[in-house]
């Protein structure tokens, strides 16, 4: 049963801001969504290997050569906020 | 009283020493200038692929092999999902249910008794970047260069039981690790990284107690410090009543305490799932096995065999083994032939406080295993003395020279003849009536000190026995 703490949880663990007056009708999606998806529930699956990709493809590598990046300019050009060098975030507490 | 019982993982992280990163071209380098080894894929911009280096794959097998794990054939990447800013893509590509390898185990000596701790598993993952904090402007800062650099992640079973057992499995682990060359296992700069889970329970009772997670342990000793401190702090709540709060501890070596990270609280919640980005990987028999036929010997091996084929105690065969370099070389000499106690004892000796003086390692070094027994050859036959002999190493080791041509022409031969010795016996017996009275007088000792005199004397380069004995003589027949 999802709840408005389970909400809560989820947009916290997502970095979403959500307004508290919207936190029942969320609840309600996701609470319908689950509720669909576990319909697969009725599927007999104990004979199907579980799906690791979607393509039929293995092995694909590269060889451990090195390959011009990007320029400093160009990787910190990305962003507005930039100092000595390093991208600047706020700070982060530890 | 309750008595409790201290249960310890062991997380280590292993950066590998590829050329390039995991997943992109980028050079894999410490100490570069912040952002200049960067790419659209390990900077995580939209519409990049990751694609997978073999070697890291490889390695990965190595790693596995070498903690007598074993390697899943069939293995695939899975997304563990936080947010940080040190990981651009707001997930890390690592390895969930299908890990390179699993149910491996490492044995460490305690007390002189041999114990065994299981390795739940090793897995592949990419490193995150570097954060530095500006406490003064607010901000952080943040380095991509680690991003993407390649992570062998060992995973211990709780089967340690004491700070010592934890810090004796980390050494044991680096050591089997550092023979691999993989990885330069370096905990200073960060290529050996250690967390530990810690928790206390009754003794006797089976049922683990709620753990926590120390971060930050930067040394071995600082692993050691920060375990003993969580015990006492566990058991101290507990025995007030407390309950553990399961949570991640940031330890503060300078301090000695370990803080929550509240930053973290909620990072156990990973939603892991498999990695779109990347196709499965497939390792059959064959690849495993040329693996497996490209590893060293390992330390422990070669730990009981020098003991064993070389008659060596076990203090002595353990230093050879802490440097596979130091080990070969002790070997090459032995097979010139020479006597391997000998040459045990000149390089754990001599020749190791040489070279850490000098910084200098065995790959690139002038002294050749036949100059080194060459050497221990002229000061057993008295060619030279003991102390001229470590004179003759060090010059070897700065100039490359023939002991031979070094020995001669800077005149270090040791003087054995019985006439010149006698002539500067004679002298200090002359010099030093009260020593010799002493002696006289029953207090043996003195004779040290004219030993010590005839020596000084003769600059060193007399055979010290030949002294003694002609002093011996001479003192009868004062
Ligand atoms: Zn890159």
């Amino acid at each position: 049963m999802v709840d408005e703490k389970i909400v809560r949880y989820i947009a916290s663990l997502a970095r979403l801001h959500i307004e508290t007056a919207d936190e029942p009708k969320f609840a309600r999606e996701l609470e319908a969504i689950l509720h669909y998806v576990e319909k697969l529930g009725a599927l007999d699956v104990v004979h199907v290997k579980p799906t690791s990709h979607v393509l039929d493809v293995e092995n694909v590598f590269r060889d451990d050569v090195i390959k011009p990046g990007l320029s400093r300019e160009q990787a910190l050009g990305i962003s507005e906020n930039t100092r000595d060098g390093s991208y600047k975030v706020p700070r982060v507490i530890e | 009283m309750t008595t409790f019982e201290t249960v310890i993982g062991l997380e280590v992280h292993l950066q590998l020493k590829t050329k390039t990163k995991i997943f992109c071209g980028c050079r894999n380098e410490f100490g570069h200038e912040p952002n200049t080894n960067v790419c659209p894929v390990c900077l995580g911009l939209p519409g990049t692929l990751p694609v997978l280096n073999r070697q890291v794959l490889l390695d990965g097998v190595k790693v596995g092999l070498a903690l007598r794990a074993t390697i899943n054939n069939f293995v695939k990447f899975d997304r563990k999902n936080y947010f940080y800013p040190d990981l651009p893509k707001g997930y890390q590509i690592s390895q969930y249910d299908l890990p390179i390898a699993r149910q491996g185990y490492l044995d460490i000596v305690v007390e002189g008794k041999s114990k065994r701790i299981g390795i739940t598993r090793a897995h592949l993952e990419e490193d995150a970047g570097k954060l530095v904090h500006d406490a003064v402007n607010n901000c952080s800062l943040v380095d991509y260069n680690r991003t993407g650099t390649p992570l062998v992640e060992i995973v211990s079973e709780p089967d340690i039981r004491s700070s010592q057992e934890a810090y004796e499995y980390l050494t044991a682990l680096k050591l089997t690790l550092s023979y691999l060359g993989v990885s330069d296992c370096d905990m200073e700069k960060g290529s050996l990284r250690c967390d530990a889970n810690v928790s206390i329970r009754p003794l006797g009772q089976e049922k683990l107690g709620t753990k926590t997670e120390l971060k930050n342990l930067n040394s071995f000793s600082a692993l050691k410090r920060a375990v003993e401190f969580e015990v006492v702090r566990q058991t101290g709540v507990i025995l007030s009543g407390g309950h553990i709060v399961q949570e991640t501890l940031l330890w503060n070596d300078a301090q000695g305490t370990a803080v929550a990270m509240r930053s973290k609280e909620q990072a156990h919640d990973y939603r892991y799932f498999p990695e779109p980005d990347l196709v499965p990987f497939t390792l059959d028999e064959g690849q495993v096995q040329a693996v497996r036929e490209s590893l060293p010997e390992l330390p422990y091996v070669k730990l009981a065999r020098l003991m064993a084929q070389y008659g060596l105690n076990h203090y002595d065969a353990f230093i050879l083994v802490q440097d596979q370099g130091l080990a070969d070389f002790f070997e090459a000499c032995v097979k010139l032939p020479a006597d391997a106690k000998k040459v045990a004892n000149w390089l754990i000796g001599p020749l190791m406080k040489e070279m850490n003086e000098r910084r200098i390692f065995f790959t690139g070094m002038s002294l050749t295993p036949q100059a080194m027994v060459a050497i221990i050859q002229k000061v057993e036959a008295g060619v030279i003395s003991n102390i001229v002999g470590k004179d003759v190493l060090a010059i070897v080791l700065d100039t490359g020279k023939a002991v031979d041509a070094i020995i001669a022409e800077n005149g270090l031969a040791q003087v054995s003849d019985d006439e010149s010795i006698g002539k500067v016996v004679d002298e200090i017996i002359a010099a030093n009536p009260a020593a010799v009275a002493e002696i006289k007088g029953g207090k043996a000792g003195a004779v040290g000190f004219l030993v010590g005199q005839a020596m000084k004397r003769m600059q060193g380069k007399a055979n010290p026995k030949k002294i003694n004995e002609i002093l011996s003589r001479r003192l009868q027949d004062v």
